[in-house]
């Protein structure tokens, strides 16, 4: 059993549905998967051990991602964004392996051992005289990806998911052609990111058409929504608020939008409820998950947004800032340092366990033997169920004997009028370990003055979660999956200081 | 018959076949149009032919539970065979699909 039978089996059931590219002139099912089983065959044939990509967003990011499976070879996107000399560095722990390559890409790949350099779209037009019979079947245990971790915190890890993690993670939550034959889904996370891998299988298992974003802007999407007749699409929080921004400029209604979702970072409140005002029909989903999970562990549904949001009590009311409740199929804990389960409402480590759990990283040692995989994402559950995150546990910053959460600082920070993004962070300190850090960026036309801020957040949270010192900017680093890069304006600020000290 | 997680089988009366996504908790024979299913790639046993009493289709893409057992497979070929273990009707596991989020 592999991810190459879920694109089968949708084009047994439904050969002639349009699986992905644009309404004029896309691949139908079969057509993909005749494209997908001659790939693979050719990288069957050419020994392949890897199939690696370095390429953009197109629709050729499905063709690889089966012809992997087909050839049974582990798919291993890479982040074409990264500088010359770390791309290389990923591109060598890769090795070997046949490296597609966007021809943009080509000078800066060349050369690495172990590694075949083939044109992108030299790869598109290989043929092989192997058929279908010659294939040989990946096992449900086989790697089907290796995905490198955004290393918010440390160097990318490699994370392997089997094709048992993404074909139990499909049949437990996407019904198989339960899509009407009108949606598509409009994919604008970049390929390396887990949810572009899921976006692949859940859409057309589920009998939905993928339509992708070359490069993301906000009017790119905007534009491509509209001339595709997007019903679905899935965004990461930095890009929402100038999709926003972008519909409520322009003259850009989007009628065939029905649903959004959102996930892969801290979402502020504020944002979801600019969305559910200005997009009134369109379903709101937000969705948590790691790359080691393979994708979704807990989601908050239209419903759940639409209660809370019309909601006067404040239980209820805050559910629009969590990420709703874990699946049915996943057992998820909240545990204290010790590993010991902790009840609703106690903040602690967010671990989880089931068949789409990987945790399992190259050459570290194997996932825990008693399946539990310990998130590092720091968070509680209320009364409920209902889950909220904190933030990665290594942002956890520890003034005198106290843990504070970035995540609770930045979220009253934010409800501020004139603060449109906050950062929390520590930086070292004499007297308390670690000082409270804050940079803010403000809306345009408004100020606002560092003892105001300090004097806003003293009001709703205890003083020692004020930040000690507050920093204006003009924008804030994020990795380009919307991740807050928090350890660059630690180490900014550090540098600052001890040249200043 | 070893039913596997993972592993695939067909029908030797007609076009369905299944892949196991849940082993059973004893060993079970699984049989579709009321005749034992083989493993997929082997040659059905030559003369069966399919039952009356067990053709009232398996549809594509569906799940289908054994509670005794505990064993799910999933239909990855749909036919008029209807799926059984040891002559009880494997029942439909009712889909209950997430709204989509990626």
């Amino acid at each position: 059993m592999s991810i190459a039978m879920l694109l089968e089996m949708a084009a047994d059931g439904a050969p002639d549905r349009a699986a992905v590219g644009s309404l004029s002139g896309g691949l139908t099912m079969s057509e993909l998967l005749a494209r997908a089983t001659e790939a693979g065959a050719w990288l069957r044939e050419r020994g392949a051990e890897r199939l690696i990509a370095v390429d953009v967003n197109s629709e050729a990011i499905p063709i690889y991602l089966f012809a992997a499976a087909f050839a049974g070879i582990p798919y291993v996107p890479l982040n074409y964004r990264l500088a010359d000399d770390r791309l290389r560095a990923i591109l060598a722990r890769s090795a070997p392996g046949i490296a597609v390559v966007h021809e943009s890409a080509v000078d800066r790949v060349a050369g690495t051992e172990g590694i075949e350099v083939v044109l992108a779209s030299d790869f598109a037009q290989v043929t092989s005289g192997a058929t279908t019979e010659d294939a040989i079947p990946a096992d449900a245990d086989d790697i089907a990806v290796l995905l490198f971790t955004s290393g918010t915190t440390g160097e990318p890890k490699a994370a392997v998911l089997r094709h048992r993690h993404l074909t139990s993670y499909i049949f437990d939550t996407v019904e198989f052609l339960g899509s009407d034959a009108d949606e598509a889904a409009l994919v604008s996370v970049p390929p390396y990111h887990i949810a572009a891998i899921s976006a692949v299988l859940s859409s057309l298992f589920g009998g939905r058409r993928l339509v992708y974003v070359p490069q993301f802007s906000p009017k790119n999407w905007v534009e491509l929504a509209r001339q595709e007749a997007i019903t679905h699409a899935m965004v990461v929080p930095t890009m929402l608020d100038r999709i926003l921004d972008e519909l409520e400029s322009g003259e850009n209604a989007l009628p065939a939008l029905r649903h959004l979702s959102y996930g892969g970072g801290r979402m502020p409140m504020a944002v979801v409820e600019r969305a559910m005002t200005l997009l009134p029909q369109v379903n709101l989903v937000n969705a948590y998950g790691l790359t080691e999970t393979a994708s979704t562990i807990a989601v908050l549904t239209p419903d759940d947004h639409r209660e809370a949001f019309a909601s006067d009590d404040p239980t209820v009311r805050a559910r629009l800032g969590s990420v709703g409740r874990p699946l049915p199929t996943i057992e998820l804990t909240i545990c204290d340092p010790e590993g010991t389960p902790v009840g609703p409402g106690e903040k602690g480590e967010i671990c989880v366990r089931g068949e789409q759990v990987s945790g399992e990283y190259v050459g570290r040692e194997q996932a825990p033997s008693d399946g539990w995989f310990h998130t590092n994402d720091g968070g509680w559950l209320d009364a409920a169920g209902y889950l909220f995150i904190d933030g990665r546990l290594d942002d956890v910053i520890v003034r005198g004997a106290e843990n504070l959460s970035p995540g609770e600082i930045e979220d009253v920070l934010l409800t501020h009028p004139a603060v449109r993004e906050a950062a929390v962070f520590g930086v070292a300190d004499r007297e308390w370990g670690e000082a409270v850090a804050a940079a803010v960026v403000l809306d345009e036309d408004e100020t606002a003055t560092e003892d105001e801020l300090k004097a806003w957040v003293r009001e709703q949270l205890r003083s020692s979660r004020t930040p000690d010192q507050i920093t204006f900017c003009t924008e804030l680093p994020y990795s380009e999956t919307g991740k807050l890069l928090r350890r660059v304006l630690k180490s900014e600020l550090e540098a600052k200081l001890s040249h200043s000290a | 018959m070893e039913l596997k997680a993972g592993s695939r089988w067909r029908s030797a009366v007609d076009e369905v076949e299944v892949v196991v996504v849940r082993p059973p908790a004893q060993p079970v024979q699984l049989e579709c149009g009321g005749a034992a299913m083989v493993p997929q790639g082997d040659e059905p046993p030559a003369g069966v032919t399919i039952a009356a009493d067990w053709s009232g289709g398996t549809a594509l893409g569906k799940r289908f539970v054994h509670e005794a057992s505990n064993l799910e497979v999933l239909a990855v070929k749909g036919g008029t065979g209807t799926l059984a273990v040891g002559g009880e009707a494997l029942e439909l596991k009712g889909a209950k699909p997430l709204p989509a989020s990626d």
